[in-house]
């Protein structure tokens, strides 16, 4: 039924053909034509990294540079004991999650919509998926003095239009202006995949279905919603990885104001407004590690999903 | 009463498709206005319509960063092909032993929050004196984007048909041959959807662009706010030139919309 699903997710391939010197001989080959990218990732990502664990250690403050000294773990007692973090964790894990989980109900709603066969399909599902494309700092540019601005935004003249009062989104909420914005841009993408997942349905499976006097509600429930169930993993997954380290919008729209203070612009704040470098360091790293713990997870389902074929 | 039922489906979906799509719309109107017409209250749905702000974004020099965006974009998409087409072949068609670990090691590096080692990033390239420089910019790029064109790469290999690879091992092809006439021509839609993500996710960056250049070497992305200032009204020219700044990456996306989706997805759907 989705063959091109078990081709990608299949495991890694074993070559069938008797192994021969020869063949040995290009076995060094394959493993040399890794290196490269290996190398050039650890170069660019991992290095940097490790310097900032060094970073972290220290006492470095840029107004007093002729005074660095190591410090130790002064560094992560702040971040554990100041009031910074834990608050930052939580605009985490409020702006990512609730931006994810509306992004894919909504994709989910288009997805079906734009599944049927209706006029200009086509033009409808290429307008539809333009918000992923457009640069996040001109979709921020744009919503923050184009649509919500108090005296001069869209949206606030279409309240208006129902009789409700302007409001200043970007002072008064500016947590639900992000999830907003984001969503808007995330929709599409999580469209994307679930359209390609509705598509790859055989029509004559539903087809038999209807026929067995089963009604649309139950068709999509018992065979619709499985099959979709590695797309809205995969969704999920990839949408949360960029969702994540969202730093546009909040950069522009918000600058960390009224809880929308994400990690990813708390640590931008510290490094680059705040002068300590030890001090920012040593938040990267926390991040780093809690990152990672939570992703490790996510890991394991992306390679179940990817790799290992998958359970269906 | 089904095709009333139908109709009315049909209109609730264009109504909410244009509704996602009007900020994008209106944005390409609003550039199209003159100041004043972009900020009136009322909005003015009827109004001339000229070219004049696109001029002003041009004597701005908008002209110098979309090349800079450009230089980094293709620079840097091209140099994640160069590395990820042979990585990717050793991870799929001819597997390493550590494949898994390879694959994870990859996109461990893409969960990695770039704020987090801006900082070293940020020194190395001062002491380097790199700061505000495209070669730069291109290679971080490339770094970001490498992990996600590899595990894309990897599953367009995966689609190739083992026969045809075992035909060319058993003719006694070498593995350059095998690589570039037997399994490269099958492989060119995938590398086109691997080449557009690139080229999107570079061209939208802001944060690195934001940090990292100045002037010689500033992106669009960061170019932009500064249009917003203080004085005086600035709607339709932040418009026109947002409307310059997203138009290359929704023509791309417009025309290989099916790459795209493969691409998005690694590779996952079809």
């Amino acid at each position: 039924m989705t063959t091109t699903l078990e081709k990608t997710f299949s495991p890694p391939r074993k070559p069938r053909v008797a192994v021969t010197p020869a063949l040995r001989k290009k076995g060094r080959q394959a493993r040399a034509l890794v290196l490269p990218a290996l190398i050039f990732s650890i170069v660019i990502t991992q290095i940097p990294f490790l310097v900032t664990i060094y970073f972290s250690l220290l006492n470095w403050n840029q107004l007093r540079p002729s005074e660095i000294k190591f410090a130790w773990f002064d560094n992560y007692k702040v971040v554990f004991t100041g009031p910074d973090f834990l608050p930052s964790l939580i605009s985490t894990v409020i702006i990512t999650g609730s931006s994810v989980v509306l992004s894919l109900l909504l994709g989910l709603f288009f997805a079906i919509l734009l599944d049927r066969k209706f006029f200009g399909q086509g033009l409808a599902r290429t307008l539809m998926i333009t918000p992923f494309l457009v640069m996040p700092a001109a979709a921020a540019l744009i919503w923050k003095w184009s649509l919500l601005d108090v005296n001069v935004g869209m949206i606030n003249f279409a309240l208006k239009l129902f009789g409700v009062p302007a409001v200043a989104w970007n002072t008064d909420f500016p947590v639900l202006t992000i999830i907003m914005m984001l969503t808007w841009q995330y929709t599409p993408f999580m469209m994307l995949i679930l359209l390609a997942g509705l598509q790859s349905q055989s029509r004559e499976v539903l087809e038999a279905a209807s026929v067995d006097g089963a009604g649309p509600w139950r068709t999509f429930q018992f065979m619709t919603l499985p099959h979709l169930r590695q797309y809205i993993e995969i969704a999920t997954l990839l949408g949360s990885i960029m969702l994540l380290q969202a730093f546009d919008p909040i950069a522009i729209m918000t600058k960390g104001t009224g809880g929308s203070k994400t990690l990813s612009y708390l640590l931008y704040e510290r490094a680059f407004i705040g002068l300590d470098v030890g001090q920012a360091a040593a938040f990267g790293v926390v991040t780093v590690v809690v990152t990672i713990a939570v992703a490790s997870i996510a890991l394991r389902t992306l390679f179940k999903v990817f790799i290992d074929g998958g359970e269906r | 009463m089904r095709k009333t039922r139908g109709t009315l489906i049909t209109t609730l979906t264009w109504f909410l498709v244009a509704l996602f799509f009007f900020p994008i719309g209106w944005m390409v109107f609003t550039s199209l206005k003159s100041e004043g017409d972009a900020a009136s209250i009322p909005p003015k749905f009827l109004a001339t319509l000229n070219f004049d702000q696109y001029a002003i974004v041009f004597d701005r020099g908008m002209g110098s960063y979309l090349m800079n965006s450009f230089t980094a974009s293709i620079g840097s998409t091209l140099l994640v092909l160069l590395l990820a087409i042979p990585a990717a072949y050793a991870l799929s068609i001819r597997p390493i032993k550590s494949v898994k670990d390879v694959l994870f090691f990859f996109i461990s590096t893409r969960f990695l929050p770039a704020a987090a080692s801006i900082l070293p990033v940020f020194f190395i390239l001062k002491a380097l004196g790199a700061l505000d420089n495209i070669t730069a910019l291109g290679l971080l790029y490339a770094a970001m984007n490498l992990p996600i064109a590899v595990w894309m790469m990897r599953s367009f290999y995966n689609e190739v048909p083992m026969e045809i690879v075992e035909a060319a091992q058993v003719d006694g092809a070498s593995l350059r041959v095998e690589l570039t006439r037997v399994v490269l021509p099958i492989l060119l839609p995938g590398i086109a959807a691997v080449a557009l993500i690139c080229f999107i996710f570079s061209w939208n960056e802001y944060f690195l662009a934001t940090l990292l250049t100045t002037f010689q070497a500033r992106t669009t992305p960061p170019f932009l706010a500064s249009f917003v200032d203080g004085r005086g009204q600035f709607l339709a020219v932040l418009s026109a030139a947002s409307t310059l700044a997203v138009l290359p990456v929704i023509i791309a996306g417009w025309v290989a919309q099916k790459q795209l989706v493969r691409g998005l997805a690694m590779g996952a759907v079809k």
